[in-house]
């Protein structure tokens, strides 16, 4: 309830409700961005483009249509989606078919020191490839349940049951 | 409807992806505003996959607010000039389309009727050509019927050999008995001048019986200078004389251009 009053904060326009919901949400929204263009410079302009648009579109948040993470979540997607086909991007030519997880923690030494390798094993352990390939495609990636079963040439009612088990796993070592 | 079922189903896992329909998304919202263990099913699920996407952020996002806060301030100026730009695009884009349509309208007027102008123009040049070739052809068809003439063993040739007016002027006669026509040629005459016309003689010898068998009036316009004219007589022999425009009844015998015998 509390998470509601302050939604609704923000969408009359309070700064006070936008610095809150930014605390809450930019770790996350961060690594979201991040996990789709792998390069922190660029990721942190999408991160500050992201919030402007929360600010901005506060008030197109229904929440009858789903969680508020959610909608940040799609937010972030299409914005780094957006800047992944644009011009300027497509130079740097990443590879964005590899296991995002292991792909982060191996450049981690390279460019990121500030990133969280010891918390990232931990996730690459729990999961197995399987795993990391699904949630890389659903959550990061914004796949469909039938975009993800064509992908991983898995049916469509195991893409769900599956997922389910990895995030079960996820709940029971981290939480 | 079995609560659990429905939770391990997996289809809260992508209620939170953001994953499913609008429509799918409206009725998992119905059923965790109803069923408060689905609530918190789905606050676990989302509070792993915020922990973990802030595991894979590449460093600390909170310094970042000031940044964002002084773009707010400004944000709502450079929004309200984007909808001023989008409104007006719209406009811009009509004007521009409509005066361009108008510069095409009339560049198309003047096209037609530059175009109109060159097929009146083509056209005259087309019946000009037309009657040409219809010249061309009757005049190709006056020169085959000569030339067969001239080669037709039954023809009876008569060169007519300059007089004492005009030494150096002949003529030729071709006669065809069978169908009564002689075909003078009189290219190497000199021109006529004006008001004299040359008229051509039928000649019969013993006597002398001269009778008119045409006047040369179309002398001007015929080009091969060969002239058909009818012949029933019995004639001996062909001559030309120089006549007042008309013709004589009677040869002017000081004005005889040509003359010759027929052999026999």
């Amino acid at each position: 309830m509390q998470q509601d009053k302050l939604i609704e904060e923000l969408q009359s326009g309070n700064e006070k409700a936008f610095s809150r919901i930014y605390e809450l949400y930019s770790q996350s929204t961060y690594g979201i961005i991040f996990g789709i263009i792998k390069d922190a410079a660029i990721s942190e302009e999408i991160l500050q483009d992201v919030f402007i648009k929360i600010w901005n579109n506060a008030s197109s948040y229904n929440p009858e249509k789903g969680r508020f993470f959610t909608w940040v979540l799609n937010i972030a997607r299409n914005a780094s989606i957006d800047k992944i086909r644009s011009k300027d991007f497509k130079n740097k030519k990443l590879n964005l078919k590899s296991d995002i997880f292991v792909d982060i923690l191996e450049s981690k030494s390279n460019f990121f020191g500030s990133i969280d390798a010891i918390g990232l094993q931990k996730y690459i352990d729990i999961l197995g490839p399987t795993c990391r390939k699904l949630i890389d495609l659903l959550f990061f990636q914004g796949f469909t349940q039938k975009e993800t079963s064509e992908e991983l040439q898995m049916p469509l009612g195991t893409v769900k049951t599956k997922n389910r088990v990895c995030i079960d796993k996820l709940r029971a070592k981290v939480l | 409807m079995d609560i659990n079922e429905y939770i391990s189903s997996g289809i809260l896992e992508l209620y939170v992806y953001g994953s499913l329909t609008d429509e799918e998304s409206r009725e998992v919202t119905s059923v965790l505003n109803q069923f408060p263990e689905v609530r918190t099913e789905v606050e676990e699920i989302e509070e792993v996959l915020r922990d973990l996407s802030a595991t894979i952020a590449p460093g600390n996002a909170e310094n970042l607010i000031h940044a964002i806060k002084r773009k707010l301030g400004n944000s709502s100026k450079t929004i309200v000039m984007e909808t001023r730009k989008t409104n007006n695009l719209p406009m811009y884009i009509g004007w521009a389309a409509s005066i361009l349509f108008l510069m095409g309208l009339f560049f198309m007027f003047n096209k037609n009727q530059e175009l109109r102008g060159e097929l009146q123009a083509l056209q005259g040049e087309k019946a000009q050509m037309e009657s040409q070739i219809a010249d061309a052809r009757s005049d190709a068809d006056k020169t085959k019927e000569l030339l067969s003439v001239i080669r037709d063993k039954d023809i009876i040739k008569v060169p007519l050999a300059g007089q004492a007016v005009a030494p150096d002027a002949y003529a030729t006669a071709y006669w065809d008995k069978a169908t009564n026509t002689a075909y003078i040629d009189v290219k190497d005459l000199p021109e006529p001048p004006r008001g004299m016309v040359y008229q051509v003689w039928s000649l019969k010898l013993e006597p002398l019986t001269p009778t008119s068998i045409g006047i040369l009036d179309k002398y001007e316009e015929d080009e091969n200078k060969i002239f058909a004219l009818d012949n029933t007589n019995l004639s001996e022999a062909f001559g030309i004389t120089l006549e007042p425009a008309g013709g004589s009844k009677s040869p002017t015998m000081e004005q005889l251009y040509a003359l010759g015998v027929v052999s026999s």
